[in-house]
């Protein structure tokens, strides 16, 4: 599977800048800026409400930026207009947390929805492309199976077929292990570095599993409630032998070390 | 007191004796203490502390406990510290004193706990207006898209599965036959009882046919076909739909380049705005059986006459403006069915709520659109 990456010096997949998520009057979170590079994992973390989710529905364009931008590549995002948003989104593949498989259709017909929208194959290649997507999550076989059918871990695998459909060069897990079984979290989680370096996609990982932010991540952001936003970035096996931020650290070590109240 | 005061030797259920010395308290907790049994009143204590300064407990006789036994001791607490009593707690068992200090190692958020809020009547009035023009722009900013969704089905841009329209208007049309009959044959059989008991009256049972005729035509084949589908076909668009939203199906379209009203909307509108006619015009038909069955079966008019009657009565306008209703009431329900389901809420319980409000409003607007028809009509003289 070849994809059209960028040659050369590309510029980063995707840059924050002055990033302020607010429904109505409440903010979530003010002034975020990062970057995401080429090739990397990276994680956004936080406690539950700390918007998390809400910032990955900011970046594949599901909510407006009350102030600030995105950039995919050298592209404003945020100003682009409906049509230039959707190409950008063809190169971007999205997993939601419960999978969100489009219920009315089978597996295959899920996955070739998006390559019948987007690409020139004829109903039989478009197939043959659904069932290699549906074996590389391991989910061959079960082209002709509505969501419903199957389990709720085989539901995400399937999810993250879909994402995969268009060759994406991001990639977004929102709360990928969420829901599953200890193995099955591992699997997926072996399957995300396994994505990233085999079809050398950029990931990007909302998350509060602290044992796959340490064993899959290269880049992350904590986001923090109290102060609305960013308190720790970079490599988060890093984070947990060097941060000194009490909330980092309680959170990195799954409450072990307990952070002093503020 | 309401009730005898409980006796130390009453095993079970748990019950409270007291013993004072030296300005302290013992509460005796004895018998089986569990939230089944229910649990004593704490004015029984409450009476007892004048001049106690410390509270202490003996739960020797104390046979088993559960959270009613935790729920007493916590209140008793309470009390002590809004009182400022000393409450020993070294003599309850190891367990119960654990989950004391578990339920008391978070502090109560008082700003946590929901309040009902007693609001001025401006204040009210003042949300419920917002409220109403917030909801009035969302409905018109969803008729303008729905708007630009068919300017592209028009011309051939929009983007949707063609087998969903199929699978729609069946769903839409023949399915809902069986349904449609029973309810458009009775619809017929009441219009010609009731106009029998009056044109009995000067001997015009033939004119029931007329009767039958204009009002299924004109008007009850339309709007009994239109609360059908309401109930029917709108109630479903709203579940749908709500719980595509609730499952994010349609954030995944939206995320992967599909415009939801394209997708999801035009196809569910299209098949029953056309399908409401073809509905109408078989309620009709079977309107008039129903009213033929009874003035051939029971008022003696024999099948020509009625025949022949029922013929001079219909005219083609009457058809027509029966269509036309339906096709206004098509697609109010359509629009109604899809405008909730897309905008529910997050959860299963916002499902409800927009089935519900979708067959409140299609239902209420066909009315209302059916008054200002007749209005028109009249004025028109159609």
């Amino acid at each position: 599977m070849e994809h059209n990456g960028k040659n050369g010096a590309a510029p980063p997949p995707i840059t924050v800048r002055d990033l302020t998520m607010a429904f109505g009057d409440f903010v979530v979170m003010r002034d975020l800026n990062f970057t995401v590079e080429q090739g990397d994992i990276f994680i956004i973390m936080g406690g539950s409400g700390s918007g998390k989710s809400t910032l990955l529905r900011h970046l594949i364009g599901l909510e407006e930026p009350a102030k600030g931008e995105i950039f995919y590549g050298e592209e404003n995002f945020t100003r682009a207009d409906e049509e230039e948003r959707r190409r950008i989104l063809r190169r971007v593949g999205v997993l939601f947390q419960s999978g969100a498989l489009w219920s009315s259709m089978t597996l295959a017909e899920n996955i070739g929805l998006l390559l019948e929208a987007h690409t020139r194959l004829d109903p039989a290649e478009i197939r043959e492309v659904a069932s290699l997507k549906l074996s590389l999550v391991g989910l061959k076989g079960f082209e002709d199976y509505y969501p419903s059918e199957i389990s709720g871990g085989m539901q995400k695998r399937a999810g993250l077929a879909r994402a995969m459909a268009l060759d994406p060069i991001v990639l977004f897990f929102d709360e990928p292990s969420a829901g599953l079984d200890p193995i099955s979290a591992h699997r997926l989680d072996e399957l995300i570095v396994e994505l990233r370096d085999s079809l050398g996609a950029t990931i990007i990982v909302v998350t509060h599993e602290v044992a796959s932010i340490l064993a899959i991540g290269t880049n992350s952001i904590f986001l923090d409630t109290d102060t609305r936003t960013i308190i720790a970035r970079g490599n988060p096996r890093e984070l947990l032998a060097r941060s000194d931020d009490p909330e980092v650290r309680a959170f990195l070590t799954r409450g072990q070390e307990p952070m002093e109240k503020r | 007191m309401a009730k005898p005061a409980p006796t130390p030797e009453a095993a079970s259920p748990g019950s409270l004796s007291f013993q004072e010395s030296d300005s302290t308290l013992v509460i005796g907790l004895s018998g089986r203490w569990s939230v089944e049994s229910g649990l004593p009143p704490l004015s029984e204590v409450e009476q007892r502390l004048g001049g106690i300064r410390r509270i202490a407990f003996d739960t020797s006789s104390l046979e088993s406990w559960d959270s009613g036994l935790l729920a007493f001791l916590t209140k008793i607490v309470e009390l002590a510290r809004a009182r400022g009593l000393e409450v020993d707690l070294s003599r309850l068992p190891a367990g119960v004193r654990r989950l004391l200090d578990l339920a008391q190692a978070v502090p109560e958020r008082k700003d946590a706990l929901r309040k009902d809020i007693d609001r001025p009547l401006l204040e009210d009035v003042g949300i419920a207006t917002i409220k109403t023009v917030e909801e009035t722009r969302t409905t018109l900013a969803f008729l303008g898209e729905l708007v630009l969704a068919f300017g592209r089905f028009f011309t051939f841009r929009a983007r949707y599965r063609a087998w969903d329209l199929w699978l729609f208007i069946q769903e839409a049309g023949p399915k809902a036959l069986p349904i449609v009959t029973l309810i458009s044959f009775l619809s017929g059989v009441i219009l010609a009882f009731v106009g029998a008991v009056q044109l009995r009256m000067f001997g015009g049972q033939i004119y029931i046919a007329d009767l039958v005729a204009i009002g299924m035509t004109r008007e009850m084949g339309a709007l009994m076909t239109a609360v059908i589908m309401a109930g029917r076909t709108g109630a479903s668009f709203a579940a749908q739909l709500g719980t595509m939203k609730v499952t994010q199906e349609i954030d995944a379209f939206k995320a992967m380049g599909f415009e939801p009203m394209d997708f999801l909307v035009l196809p569910r509108v299209t098949a029953l705005t056309a399908m409401m006619p073809l509905l109408t015009l078989y309620a009709d038909l079977v309107g008039m059986l129903g009213g033929a069955f009874i003035g051939i079966g029971m008022l003696d008019i024999t099948f020509p006459s009625y025949y022949v009657e029922t013929t001079k009565a219909i005219t083609i306008t009457y058809v027509m403006v029966g269509l036309f209703k339906s096709v206004v009431y098509g697609s109010i329900i359509a629009f109604f069915g899809c405008l909730r389901g897309i905008n529910t809420g997050n959860s299963s319980s916002a499902v409800g709520d927009a089935t519900t409000s979708a067959v409140v409003s299609s239902i209420v607007f066909c009315v209302v659109a059916n008054g200002v028809m007749a209005v028109l009509s009249y004025v028109l003289n159609i």
